[in-house]
């Protein structure tokens, strides 16, 4: 039984395969619209999140199949003291697959240790987050038509961001794939990134900390929020935060083609303004994380998909 | 140097620094083992100045690689009909359970008491382990 529990646990050949899956799936929904009747699919949430429960639900519904669930720890049997173990191995009873988001980080590994049904990872703590991973590369995928030869802007919040770290895990497997760092100081990615994933693979990158000079260089723009709480003064955020700023004025040195992407919620760092320019790509960036899980409910379940 | 016989068959565990002998003693539950145990305390050593040294006669069956969580740079030395048959330092395991503990705050760990501490050998060059549920990073002395 195959689980997903980091961004790395399908090959690049694997997960080649579900993004094409999840493209087919966004060509003719109405093909997929019965795969899943009859299965269940467990949301056991024991923090709220409710973005990613919805994509999970919506991907589930989407299939023909049906949902159920928890959404936070104290409606759980978790505020009674029951460990993820054993949660896991009753869920296994009522559901043929489960999506589980907890603030530890590991916590759906230890269910999937213990599971009978495939468990993904919704999101654990800071660690992992694989199904936004697969909701970027799709994104890309499907709008830029390759993965490979890209160059990637990651900007905002680098060091604590774990989207942009698992995003650059993901895309390094991919050649000829270079990155354009763009953050604060204090914001930078962590040395270990840069040493064991960047510099191990040999992949080119640069850091920057002014946005609009790189803007002309980039295939992908992908915006991280950067929170007041990650900085020691109120000076340095006011001083800082415009710089890490999206707006209209900025988009004119970008690209023709080149997308800009954001895991949502936004809260300022790409201005409203941005929304109705054809390169914003992160409303359509939560279309494909639906389609993403459809395709990943599929894969893991092996279900029959009907041929055209 | 005091000098216990040699052995006929058995394990020289070696290098072990000074005053460690007595860990890994506990460690690896010697009193319950029915065999001829000799420990030298402060053995003169050239390259370590002092050192521990632990003789076990008989066959072994203990993992001793699991030593590597104390003293990395112990080295075994297997015994049979009067000679070394092997010498060699410590193979770190790839795998330990319930030898390291996580001390990530925001580990599953941290919270369910009976779950198995159990890291894996990410790298072997410089000896550094990590949690399998938080990816925590431990490196061996
Ligand atoms: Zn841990």
């Amino acid at each position: 039984m195959r689980h997903l529990i980091s961004p790395l646990d399908f090959s690049v050949e694997e997960t080649n395969e579900l993004l094409s899956l999840a493209e087919e799936i966004a060509a003719d929904r109405s093909r997929f619209s019965h795969v899943a009747e009859g299965k269940k699919l467990a949301t056991c949430f024991y923090e709220p999140s409710t973005r990613t429960r919805l994509s999970f639900e919506a991907a589930m519904l989407n299939l023909g199949g049906s949902v159920l669930g928890f959404s936070s720890a104290d409606s759980s049997s978790a505020a009674k003291g029951e460990s993820v173990a054993d949660t896991i191995r009753v869920i296994s009873c009522y559901a043929d697959i489960c999506a589980m988001r907890h603030p530890k980080e590991g916590a759906p590994l230890v269910a999937a240790m213990h599971a009978g049904i495939p468990v993904i990872n919704a999101g654990d703590g800071g660690h992992n987050h694989p199904t936004q991973t697969l909701t970027d590369l799709l994104t890309i995928k499907a709008l830029k038509g390759h993965l490979d030869n890209l160059t990637i802007g990651l900007c905002g919040d680098l060091k604590f961001g774990r989207t942009v770290h698992s995003l650059i895990n993901a895309t390094v497997r991919y050649p000829g794939v270079k990155f354009v760092l763009i953050s604060p100081e204090e914001l930078r990615l962590p040395g270990y990134i840069r040493k064991d994933v960047l510099d191990a693979n040999h992949i080119e990158y640069k850091e920057v900390d002014v946005l609009e000079e790189v803007m002309p260089e980039l295939d992908i723009l992908y915006m991280t929020r950067v929170q007041r709480e990650r900085f020691f003064n109120e000076e340095d955020y006011i001083r800082l935060k415009d710089s890490f700023i999206l707006d209209t004025k900025k988009m004119r040195y970008a690209r023709e083609d080149m997308l800009v992407l954001h895991p949502l919620p936004r809260v300022n760092e790409i201005s409203t303004e941005v929304d109705k320019d054809p390169r914003a790509a992160y409303f359509k960036q939560a279309q494909y994380g639906v389609y993403v899980r459809m395709a990943l409910i599929i894969k893991l379940l092996g279900l029959e998909v009907p041929t055209c | 140097m005091l000098n216990i016989g040699g052995l006929h068959q058995g394990v020289v565990i070696d290098h072990i620094p000074a005053g460690g002998a007595m860990r890994i003693y506990d460690y690896l539950n010697l009193d319950a083992l029915d065999a001829e145990v000799a420990i030298i305390k402060n053995a003169s050593s050239k390259k370590m100045g002092r050192k521990d040294i632990i003789k076990i006669e008989g066959p072994i069956t203990i993992d001793l690689d699991t030593l590597a969580v104390l003293y990395r740079g112990i080295t075994i030395n297997i015994i049979e009909n009067d000679e070394i048959v092997e010498k060699r330092g410590l193979r770190l395991p790839e795998r330990v359970t319930n030898i390291i503990r996580c001390k990530n705050p925001r580990c599953i760990t941290s919270i369910e008491q009976e779950l198995p501490h159990v890291f894996k050998l990410a790298d072997e060059k410089t000896g550094v382990y990590r949690c399998i549920y938080c990816e925590e990073r431990f490196k061996m002395k």
